[in-house]
């Protein structure tokens, strides 16, 4: 009698966790700052507030959002939501949240800006939210440059001047390298973009490198070579993997930075009061001074098995008042209209610092070139991206002329699109 | 009552259960047997390996040689093309393939070179290193055990692990040019200097495996015989030529052992060099397990096909490498028997 009972009790967990297994939302997320304990928390209000739905959020690497998660998305696994940038390239593996979420309008009023970035071409399904809208930008070591006696670029300056200045920051301090960049095709591209470059050709796939490409690839293929920008980042890898020069410039290594907005939240904690630091905004080129939008999106998976619970948990984190508050919380740009619109953003910083950063980058916001604009929605962004930094990086290490550096990029790319029989 | 027949009794209890769980097994083997004959039962026997190893091993194997007829970003074989044998075509389209630039697929044919110089220049000098330190941890050292552990140690260690501990050594603010600065030495930046990151690949991954080898090459030595050294020592004849005339023809068959299963390893290397170099400078230390996954799985659009179609090709040198070893394997078993 006593196992009988036993048995049965066994068997009344088991079914009890099979349907606490039902309200499970798996959530992928990654940090660039402080978003994650943010996020941490939120989950937690979430939770008390719907105790049918249990949110398991696994903090995971960048690296695993861009290399691990595809994979596992192409195989029909993967986690309920996720927090991604290739938004576009992967938008074919998102839940059509349309039908499931309580207001299919609000969310079209407030985040139909960026919807289409997020989904298949001609399709117009809701598959997410913006978690931050984010723009690339420079930022500078102050201290450095004042310690140098030379003065910080004007906001209309060049990445000639730029260069010019960080060098003789670098000479009058002893810096390893004047400046850094990103080994991102995202972040070169921005630059390409204000050298007048178009990646998309007239029948909406990708054009061959033009001019202003090969210009400011020339020119950042010279600079690395006469030392003003850092080669380390570069030639550290191979092919397209990314890597960031963030550490450099927290250590005060660099004069100058090129990433974007996302680190305004890691330099404000990592930095503390080490140096006085300051967002550049994006160097000007002939074309523009553009920085390069984009940004991480909270998207749902086709493959869950919870869509019902996966709608309710976006529609809980795309409110008004949670947008508005994790953006506070994270200092990340928000990507709702109606938070924008209404303005009054209160960044919980004390840092000055990151105030003044976010007020910039808002600013350089406005002269984000058209081109720019368009791409983070385009299909072929990040293989563009990929073959540029791969061919790039054998460069800047000494294995390709640059000449045939064009080519292969050229090449690589008529080779993807070929691959992908579109 | 006498103490051989407590232990015996004692004996008795434990293998009881055995005893009765063999009698159970018993009854459906003999029915087995009954159809099967004595022969057959080997077969019986093998049958779950052999089905672990066909779903394991055999059928991955299978769908791989598929895939790498396909082509196509898609992951499913349903919704991949048959492309016959283009990706090998593809692989193999080249000018002069001592010139990975006039290839089609440059990465490939630079991870090829890579893993080429890789194996030579690893394997060579691992069993150099593992064989010099098994002859030293072979004499009466001081605290020999621990020296044992010591140069065992890292075979323990993930090969994630050893690749960062070293990222931390050899990056430019790392211990090793942290030395250096103390001596008034410029730090120097060997993670992006593309021929001392192809030495410390090397060096890496000796430190990381000759723990194994050198304990192969010990067990060895260990087995050679004392009596032949104290012959020789009685003769007079030279260290130098005992080592010769003695030590490495006995060492032999260890020695083929550990050369095979370096070859095998070194062709195999992959994570280690790739989390301490990612494969970089440029593409200095790419070697042909990272152009597989990066192929397969982490460029911007992946070519399942293609990565299938170069794992094809590296499993055919692993296999030659293999049947290298069972044929040594093979001699070495004639020679003990005669």
């Amino acid at each position: 009698m006593k196992t009988k009972s036993l048995l049965a009790g066994a068997a009344l967990a088991l079914l009890m966790s099979t349907a606490a297994h039902a309200g499970d939302v798996r959530i992928m997320w990654y940090s660039d700052g402080v978003e994650g304990d943010v996020m941490k928390d939120l989950v937690g209000r979430f939770m008390k507030e719907n105790p049918g739905i249990n949110v398991i959020l696994d903090n995971v690497a960048y690296s695993v959002i861009k290399d691990q998660l595809p994979v596992q998305l192409e195989a029909g696994n993967g986690p309920d939501i996720a927090r991604v940038t290739a938004i576009k390239d992967l938008s074919r593996h998102w839940l059509d949240l349309r039908p499931l979420v309580k207001d299919a309008k609000y969310w079209d009023d407030n985040f139909g800006a960026q919807a289409d970035w997020m989904r298949p071409d001609g399709s117009k399904q809701i598959s997410g939210f913006m978690t931050q809208i984010t723009l690339t930008g420079g930022y500078a070591n102050k201290t450095l440059f004042d310690q140098a006696g030379v003065p910080l670029p004007g906001p209309k300056a060049t990445w000639e001047e730029w260069a010019a200045a960080s060098k003789k920051v670098k000479d009058s301090q002893k810096l390893p390298f004047a400046m850094a960049i990103d080994r991102s095709g995202h972040r070169l591209t921005a630059p390409l973009l204000s050298y007048g470059a178009n990646y998309v050709g007239q029948d909406g796939k990708p054009a061959p490198l033009d001019k202003g490409a090969k210009d400011f690839l020339t020119k950042f293929v010279g600079w690395v070579g006469e030392g003003s920008f850092a080669k380390d980042v570069w030639v550290s890898a191979a092919g397209s993997t990314y890597r960031a020069a963030a550490e450099d410039f927290i250590n005060g290594q660099l004069a100058f930075y090129y990433s974007g907005s996302w680190q305004v939240a890691n330099l404000t904690t990592k930095i503390g009061n080490s140096f006085d630091w300051v967002a550049t905004g994006s160097p000007c080129g002939p074309a523009a001074c553009t920085g390069m939008p984009g940004g991480a999106a909270l998207v749902a998976v086709k493959y869950t098995k919870n869509p019902k619970d996966v709608a309710a948990v976006m529609d809980w984190f795309a409110q008004e008042k949670i947008v508005k508050e994790f953006s506070e919380r994270t200092l990340f740009l928000p990507g709702h209209k109606g938070v924008v619109d209404k303005g009054g953003l209160d960044f919980k910083t004390d840092n000055a610092f990151a105030k003044a950063a976010l007020t910039k980058y808002v600013e350089a916001s406005k002269t984000t070139a058209d081109t720019a604009l368009k791409l983070p929605g385009w299909r072929w962004s990040d293989t563009v991206y990929a073959a540029i930094v791969t061919r790039v990086g054998q460069t800047l290490a000494g294995e390709l002329k640059l000449e045939d550096a064009f080519t292969r990029i050229d090449a690589d790319i008529a080779q993807k699109v070929k691959d992908s029989g579109l | 009552m006498s103490t051989t027949s407590l232990t015996d009794r004692l004996g008795s209890l434990l293998m009881a259960p055995v005893h009765l769980l063999m009698r159970i097994i018993d009854i459906p083997l003999r029915a087995v047997q009954k159809t099967t004959g004595i022969g057959g039962m080997a077969a019986v026997f093998l049958a779950p390996n052999m089905l672990i190893f066909g779903i394991f091993v055999l059928l991955p194997l299978v769908i791989n040689f598929v895939y790498s007829m396909t082509g196509g970003t898609a992951f499913f074989l349903s919704e991949r093309q048959f492309v016959g044998t283009d990706q090998y075509a593809r692989l193999f389209q080249c000018a002069n393939y001592l010139d990975p630039m006039s290839c089609q697929e440059d990465a490939f044919w630079t991870a090829v070179g890579n893993t080429f110089w890789f194996v030579i220049l690893q394997v060579a000098l691992m069993i150099g290193v593992s064989l010099i330190t098994a002859l030293i941890l072979n004499r009466d050292l001081a605290a020999r055990s621990f020296w044992r552990a010591v140069f065992f140690f890292p075979v323990l260690l993930s090969p994630v692990v050893v690749g960062l501990i070293w990222k931390w050594i050899l990056q430019r603010q790392g211990l090793l040019n942290f030395g250096l600065y103390q001596f008034g030495i410029e730090p120097y930046t060997w993670l992006t200097d593309r021929n001392w990151t192809f030495i410390a690949t090397i060096g890496v991954s000796i430190w990381a495996h000759m723990g194994l080898y050198t304990l192969i090459l010990l067990a060895g030595l260990q087995a050679i015989p004392k009596d032949l050294y104290e012959a020789a020592e009685m003769d007079g004849t030279k260290p130098a030529r005992v080592f010769r005339r003695i030590t490495l023809p006995l060492l032999m068959p260890n020695l083929l052992v550990v050369v095979v299963l370096a070859l095998i390893k070194a062709v195999q290397i992959f994570d280690e060099v790739f989390v301490l170099t990612g494969g970089g400078p440029g593409t200095s230390t790419l070697y042909l397990t990272q152009y597989i996954y990066e192929t397969g799985f982490a460029s911007a659009l992946r070519n399942p096909g293609l990565a299938a179609a170069a794992s094809i090709l590296m499993g055919l040198v692993l296999v030659v490498l293999t049947l290298v070893q069972l044929g040594i394997g093979q001699r070495s078993e004639k020679k003990g028997k005669r």
